[in-house]
């Protein structure tokens, strides 16, 4: 088991050490930084001390080491459009991005459950029926479409709710949140639904198909027999055991809801992390790109470690076969 | 279905034409005839190619002329919508352009990067694969391991970083004809992995029939035997996928121009239709923004449900 754990950490990190080496070689693409630093008529002389103080000259796996420990420290260097450093920007795009990610996963279990226990239930109805077309529908048409006809239905048309930025944030802290007032929660509803669609056809899907299999089984058939009510048939006992599955993908999912962020972000002027790296895509800020980049691998990384670990605790068969691997 | 045969001595004589008599008394056509959804998604797709490729000769005028622009026909709505003037059928953007030309024109290059972009990310895939099934071993594994760490990451993420390192090492300086080639490059190397797994693992099945040891035998070489030999016994997956990721690489495309980092405004496919269009959202020209966004989603829809029946059709015991 340890072994295990070892294995899966290792493995890790080197995915974690090639995205950084990614990260780093971006600079080095980016052409001589020391341009970018002085006049253009800096005699040769005055260049060669700017290099050799920056530490340009060193060997090339010196430099990444420094990065990587600079970057492991939180320091990414200054952003190029915003003269400041970007772990500074990054935490202060960061609660608004982790805000929209949370409301969309909660959406999309809340509404994908239900949608998905209506549908199993009522197998032939139409709404049911209804619900499966509109989830393919959904799942086709791309997440920037969405937003856009969100805003046309819910902002343009009806005048319901905003269509941009995040309304009157609170600060506790270093931390901004749009919970406690009423036009941040307003702003939140259109970019949560916008993200979390695509999770939630997912999610419905999935316990749907789910509630089928496990409608069919001995213990449901039983419970029927001994007189239960159906509410508690159907949520006490069938919903309980769809759930596993669902809380694994709704988990995995989130590190997708945080990358697709990014577009979500885009349609909405959301001030996130992900506008913050589709402006730095748009005007070539490398240090930005790079740190955005480690962030989610970590991100990334880290959920998919988790998930691994949580499955042998959670599976004992998983524990076993890993016992006889190692 | 294994070519039984030293291919080596006869090659170009023999498959082409039996090949598409089997096609036509496959069971692939006769449930395409019994689908009427596989159907209306041929056709909508069919169609949808067919003004692709027309638009210079179908379109009202080239919305990339300036000469043919007039500012007097800015801003028409749809000819249905009162105020609407006869050749601009469903009306004209802030600078007079022809609504519908410009959704021809730029469905033509939506379709060109989507079509390349499989196309690169099949080569790239299938190339791959076939390295790593034959050779087993260390290249396997090294080719493998790559291909797990990208699949931990969404598509349309590497995409961006892809063009994201592209333009830092360029310098965000390139004409139009280098940012195309720079999005279908980031379309192949984001959607190769799927392509490499499924090849892989038909190889390696393959890999230990009679007919490649018979190859091995008379001494062809190794990328004769994969080629000619291998390939063509592989390839029916590979359709289905590269059918499926046309949809997708139509929206990553898509997604890039609407973030900004795709085609520019002076060479706007469909994506970059819809982003210079949502500026007019809130002043009422829902049209620039709509009609571009209603030809998207039909074309997506249409080549992913000619996707499904696909890989249904091919593999019927996922039915």
């Amino acid at each position: 088991m340890l072994a295990f754990i070892l294995r899966r950490v290792l493995q890790s990190v080197g995915v974690l050490l090639a995205v950084g080496l990614i990260a780093f070689a971006m600079f080095r693409f980016a052409g001589d930084p020391v341009n970018q630093l002085v006049a253009p008529d800096t005699p040769y002389a005055e260049r060669l001390q700017i290099r050799q103080s920056l530490g340009l000259d060193d060997p090339v796996l010196v430099q990444f080491a420094r990065y990587a420990g600079n970057a492991l420290r939180g320091r990414f260097g200054n952003s190029y459009q915003f003269r400041q450093p970007v772990s500074t920007l990054l935490a202060e795009r960061m609660p608004a991005t982790l805000e929209l990610a949370l409301c969309a996963t909660v959406f999309a279990l809340v509404v994908g459950i239900l949608m998905g226990v209506y549908s199993a239930l009522h197998r032939d109805g139409a709404l049911a029926k209804l619900l499966q077309a509109v989830s393919l529908v959904g799942v086709s048409l791309p997440t920037f479409l969405i937003g856009i006809l969100l805003i046309f239905l819910f902002s343009v048309t009806l005048g319901w709710l905003p269509s941009y930025g995040r309304g009157d944030t609170v600060r506790l802290g270093w931390w901004t949140t749009g919970f406690l007032t009423a036009s941040g929660l307003r702003a939140l509803v259109l970019p949560s639904i916008t993200l979390g669609l695509f999770q939630m056809t997912l999610i419905m899907r999935l316990v749907r198909a789910e509630m089928l299999e496990v409608l069919r089984t001995d213990y449901i058939r039983f419970a029927r027999a001994r007189g239960l009510t159906t509410r508690s048939i159907h949520f006490g006992h069938a919903l309980k055991n769809t759930l596993v599955p669902v809380i694994t993908v709704a988990g995995l999912q989130l590190g997708s809801i945080i990358a697709f962020s990014i577009i979500t972000e885009t349609v909405f002027q959301w001030p996130g992390m992900g506008l913050l790296f589709v402006q730095a895509v748009q005007n070539v800020d490398v240090p930005i790109m790079a740190a955005y980049l480690l962030l989610v691998a970590l991100i990334f990384v880290s959920i998919n470690l988790v998930v691994d670990l949580l499955y042998t605790v959670v599976d004992p068969r998983l524990r076993l076969s890993v016992r006889r691997a190692a | 279905m294994a070519t039984s045969a030293p291919a080596g001595l006869a090659p170009e004589a023999g498959p082409p034409p039996s090949r598409l008599a089997r096609f036509l008394d496959s069971d692939l056509l006769a449930s395409f005839r019994r689908s009427r959804l596989a159907m209306a998604a041929f056709a909508a797709t069919v169609l949808f190619f067919a003004l692709a490729l027309l638009a210079p000769w179908i379109s009202p005028q080239n919305p990339y002329d300036p000469a043919q622009l007039e500012l007097m026909n800015a801003n028409l709505p749809p000819i249905w919508a009162g105020d609407g003037q006869a050749p601009f059928w469903i009306g004209t953007d802030d600078q007079g352009r022809d609504v519908l030309s410009a959704v021809f024109y730029g469905m033509r290059l939506s379709l060109i990067v989507g079509v390349l972009g499989v196309a690169v990310s099949g080569l790239i895939g299938i190339g791959l694969g076939l390295v790593a099934g034959y050779a087993g071993g260390w290249v396997d594994t090294a080719i493998m391991r790559v291909a797990d760490v990208q699949l931990t990451f969404p598509a349309i993420l590497i995409a961006l970083i892809v063009d994201g390192v592209a333009k830092a090492a360029l310098g965000g300086h390139m004409d139009a004809n280098a940012q195309i080639a720079l999005i279908v490059l980031a379309i192949g190397l984001s959607f190769w992995v799927q392509y490499a797994r499924t090849v892989r693992g038909s190889v390696m099945v393959e890999k230990n029939k009679d007919y490649v040891q018979a190859g091995r035998l008379i001494g062809l070489s190794a990328p004769v035997i994969l080629t000619r030999h291998i390939l063509p016994n592989v390839t029916g997956p590979v359709f289905v996928i590269a059918t499926i990721n046309l949809a997708l690489a139509i929206i990553t495309e898509a997604t890039l121009s609407f973030l900004g980092t795709g085609l520019p405004e002076t060479m706007p496919s469909l994506g970059t239709l819809i982003r210079t269009g949502n500026r007019f959202l809130f002043s009422g020209e829902w049209w620039i923004v709509a009609f571009p966004g209603l030809a998207l989603a039909g074309l997506v829809l249409a080549i992913n449900l000619l996707g499904d029946w696909l890989r249904d059709a091919l593999n019927p015991k996922l039915q």
